[in-house]
């Protein structure tokens, strides 16, 4: 098992890393789900965790975004501890989230859901309408269906209008929980265009997915989670897909 | 049995005018339900106090307008600070805690209002004066004035929401509220401010009411059973229904009233009521059952 | 409360009713009132307690339960010479039970707030009926009557001194909270508590929730009747304020601030409110519901247990 500060044999430490979970723990009622995960993520990386339903991928990402707050650990974001702080505040720091089965706002249009991380501090009407602008030169499926409303999107329009809104606010991090789930295999790529656009801005991806094709070719880095914790790290450039430690974590 | 007709037509156009006020305090009522998950049993005396501080404000600067605009405001403060103070620490609580922590303040404002103001109720001008000819009668312009300013209200509100960079978080907070969070949406402030404003209605719709029946500590029962009812038979959380049902079950009462004593005419409310939850429990005015 | 403390319990049952035995004879004469009418008000706000605390039904239709109870015996005292206390138990108690059915119907259908609110509505409806059809109820006045006697026949016949009136009052409450011990420790009470607990699961399970909750309504109903009836005994008069559904909304604040789901903290809840309710009018007049307003609101956020349950966890440690 790895932890931070621990490099894996052959994984280069992150220097200064944006994002450091370290050894946290939460519990859903009496259930304990994550035990003592620790991972990290560097300035503009895309980092891949990979793993089996049920094992605390999404919890993970949750407990990142201040959705589920840790009972034991603690998670600093730019060097600075933010395991208390609630979801709103970290979306300011630059926390963007992308949760399992999208959740856009299903009555609100397409616009209106792109606006709605847009009100923020020091963002002014021309940064906001370039914000817009780079969202629909992205993704211009949302461009078209601007005043629709986001329910009436499909399953891929609404993946897509999910990541562009957390790109409104300019996150130097982007949590995605599984992207490509429930998607038309076409669709993976572009997925995958998505992430590269992300890391061409430099914000840094943290992808939860169960698709190890795109994982593997995506990331830099990829941790592996079994029953709540990590217990592996490798370098994806040195994985394959049909290495044993993929099936080891993956295989039915 | 002849009911003149202008009778019938008195009644209705006063069916609406009620209805009107009625809606403007429902949607306060609705809009904290349907945003907040409160049942908010203090609705009535923030409406009672609204009253009061119009009253009181008329009594000093003798503008009505004024009395309007800071009832509203006041009220909405207290609103707020009512919020802050015993439904903030209930959050994730079962919901039954909120209902007793509004019945608790709605107790404590009406005797904070008894030894304040005394049981006497206390009257106030109609701030337009004047009548004018509906069809064979005299009809006051006063009611018609308050008509027409509910219906601005909770149309103002209902554009706020619509197009206002705060009425997109308002929405969004009521669609999804862990991800507007994450959104960076303050959801406790938003929450705070929308009892604030659902506070501000009421206390608005009280001023308006004012001078048709004086204020006293006790007005704020009538109007909460009646919200109570109305927020139901419209279906929780919708401001359309809410409107529909309040002048609905108005012009019922209004029209009971040609035969009934006026307390008698209010179980014409219930049974609507009970109808509703028998047959449509989601709102008889809700397009979907869902 | 569990079986290894099933001694312990009797010992104190068995004290606190010795001590409201000897009470008339050691209390003056307005205190001996004020303790006959905690124990109607704690019977009210026990039948309230099955339906909110086991059940998980918040109900503010008590008023209407207790009210009719209320006019159901003074219907009886009204039109029997001589007044005739087993008939005034009989109707107060037939006429909290028709109603109870009403709302049992209701509580089948609606859940929650719904609920709540219906029978919100339903205390309104009793209580604008009564108000207005003044031929028959009096109206506003409500209607004055005689007190009957303590009756088992021709034969015996002992009419009701304060003293006599205040161990009736004890037999009953204390009969009806054995009674409703028994049942909510019973299989009966547990799948009530259940349905508290998680209405769909315990349908999963099997349960025919919907009978249980008509079952859960009926009694309540029942004992909220007989209290109305005792209350009618006592006090000789019925009036429509007791219809009204703050009365209602009083019993739910004796039942949070005792501690629900407890059987007794209710009692105590209701004890704890009337004195301190006696108390402060000594100071403030009638605007003693200002400190007990905030008094109730501070124990639903910080004491959600209410003052047994607090007391309880003091103890503990």
């Amino acid at each position: 098992m790895t932890g931070v500060g621990v490099p894996a044999r052959g994984v280069p430490e992150a220097a200064a890393a944006l994002l450091a979970v370290d050894r946290i723990h939460t519990y859903y009622g009496k259930s304990h789900i994550l035990h003592g995960v620790s991972l990290e993520v560097g300035r503009g990386e895309v980092v891949g965790l990979l793993g089996r339903n049920g094992v605390g991928k999404s919890t993970t990402l949750k407990a990142i975004a201040g959705i589920v707050h840790p009972s034991e650990g603690d998670i600093r974001f730019e060097g600075r501890s933010i395991t208390r702080l609630p979801s709103h505040r970290l979306a300011r720091l630059g926390i963007g989230y992308v949760p399992e089965d999208r959740r856009i706002f299903p009555l609100l249009t397409v616009l209106e859901n792109l606006r709605v991380g847009l009100n923020r501090h020091g963002v002014d009407k021309a940064r906001k309408a370039r914000l817009i602008d780079k969202a629909y030169t992205y993704f211009p499926v949302l461009a078209e269906r601007r005043n629709q409303s986001g329910g009436t999107l499909s399953g891929g329009e609404q993946q897509m209008l999910a990541i562009a809104r957390a790109m409104m606010l300019e996150p130097k991090i982007i949590l995605l929980d599984e992207p490509t789930e429930g998607l038309m295999p076409r669709m993976v790529s572009q997925i995958r265009e998505i992430i590269h656009v992300l890391h061409r801005e430099e914000v840094a991806v943290l992808l939860v997915e169960q698709n190890v094709p795109l994982t593997l070719e995506a990331s830099r880095r990829v941790y592996f989670i079994e029953k709540g914790e990590v217990r592996h790290h490798a370098m994806a450039s040195e994985l394959h897909v049909n290495d044993a430690v993929i099936h080891q974590y993956l295989g039915v | 049995m002849g009911i003149a007709v202008d009778q019938l037509l008195i009644q209705t156009v006063n069916g609406i005018v009620t209805g009107m006020i009625l809606a403007l305090v429902s949607s306060g009522l609705t809009l904290i339900f349907g945003i907040i998950d409160v049942v908010n049993f203090a609705h009535g005396e923030l409406f009672m106090l609204g009253a009061y501080v119009g009253v009181l404000t008329l009594a000093v600067t003798g503008n009505f307008w004024l009395a309007l605009i800071s009832a509203s405001v006041l009220i909405g403060l207290l609103g707020a600070a009512i919020y802050l103070a015993t439904l903030r620490p209930l959050i994730g609580r079962d919901p039954l805690t909120t209902i007793l922590a509004t019945f608790g303040i709605s107790l404590v404002l009406q005797n904070y209002a008894l030894w304040q103001f005394g049981p006497v109720s206390r009257k106030i001008a109609e701030p337009i004066g004047g009548q004018f000819t509906l069809f064979y009668l005299e009809y006051p312009w006063y009611r018609v004035a308050v008509a027409l300013l509910s219906a601005a209200i909770i149309g103002g509100f209902w554009l706020f929401l619509k197009f206002g960079t705060w009425g997109i978080w308002i929405r969004a907070t009521t669609q999804d509220r862990v991800m507007a969070q994450a959104m960076g949406i303050p959801v406790p402030w938003v929450l705070t401010g929308v009892f604030a404003i659902g506070s501000g209605m009421a206390a608005a719709s009280g001023v308006l009411f004012a001078p048709f029946g004086g204020v006293d500590p006790t007005m704020g029962l009538n109007w909460i059973l009646r919200a109570f009812i109305v927020v139901v038979v419209g279906g929780m959380g919708s401001l359309g229904g809410s409107i529909a049902a309040a002048i609905f079950i108005s012009l019922l009462e209004a029209y009971a009233s040609l035969w009934v004593s006026p307390s008698q005419a209010v179980i014409v409310s219930f049974v609507v009521l009970i109808v509703t939850l028998l047959i449509r429990p989601t709102g008889l005015f809700v397009a979907t059952p869902k | 409360m569990r079986r290894g403390h099933g001694v312990v319990f009797w010992i104190g049952f068995a004290v606190v009713i010795a001590l409201l035995i000897v009470a008339p004879f050691v209390l003056p004469e307005f205190w001996r009132r004020f303790l006959t009418e905690i124990l109607i008000w704690g019977l009210l706000a026990m039948s309230s307690d099955i339906l909110i605390g086991y059940t998980g039904m918040i109900s503010f239709g008590h008023s209407a339960f207790f009210g009719l109870g209320m006019y159901g015996a003074a219907a009886a005292l009204l039109t029997t010479d001589p007044p005739n206390l087993w008939l005034a138990l009989f109707y107060g108690l037939i006429a909290a039970a028709v109603i109870a059915a009403c709302v049992a119907y209701f509580s089948t259908r609606l859940r929650d707030i719904y609920f709540a609110i219906t029978t919100l509505i339903f205390s309104q409806i009793f209580y604008v009926v009564i108000f207005t059809w003044t031929a028959v109820t009096g109206g506003e006045n409500g209607l004055n009557f005689d007190q009957p006697a303590l009756g088992f026949g021709r034969a015996l016949s002992i009419p009701f001194t304060p003293t006599i009136l205040h161990w009736f009052v004890l037999a009953v409450v204390a009969g009806s909270y054995l009674i409703l011990r028994r049942i909510t420790q019973s299989p009966f009470g547990m799948v009530l508590q259940s349905i508290r607990e998680n209405e769909a699961r315990t349908r999963a399970i099997g349960y025919a929730v919907e009978r249980y909750k008509i079952v859960a309504v009926m009694l309540s109903g029942l004992f909220a009747g007989l209290a109305g009836v005792l209350y009618a005994i006592q006090n000789q008069f019925a009036a429509p304020d007791f219809v009204f559904f703050l009365v209602s909304g009083e019993t739910v604040i004796y039942n949070v601030i005792g501690g629900i789901g407890t059987l007794v903290g209710p009692i105590v809840g209701a004890a704890f409110f009337l004195l301190l309710r006696e108390g402060l009018s000594r100071f403030l007049t009638e605007y003693y519901l200002i400190p007990l307003g905030i008094i109730f609101i501070a124990i639903v956020i910080f004491l959600p247990q209410g003052l047994l349950g607090f007391a309880r966890r003091w103890l503990n440690e």
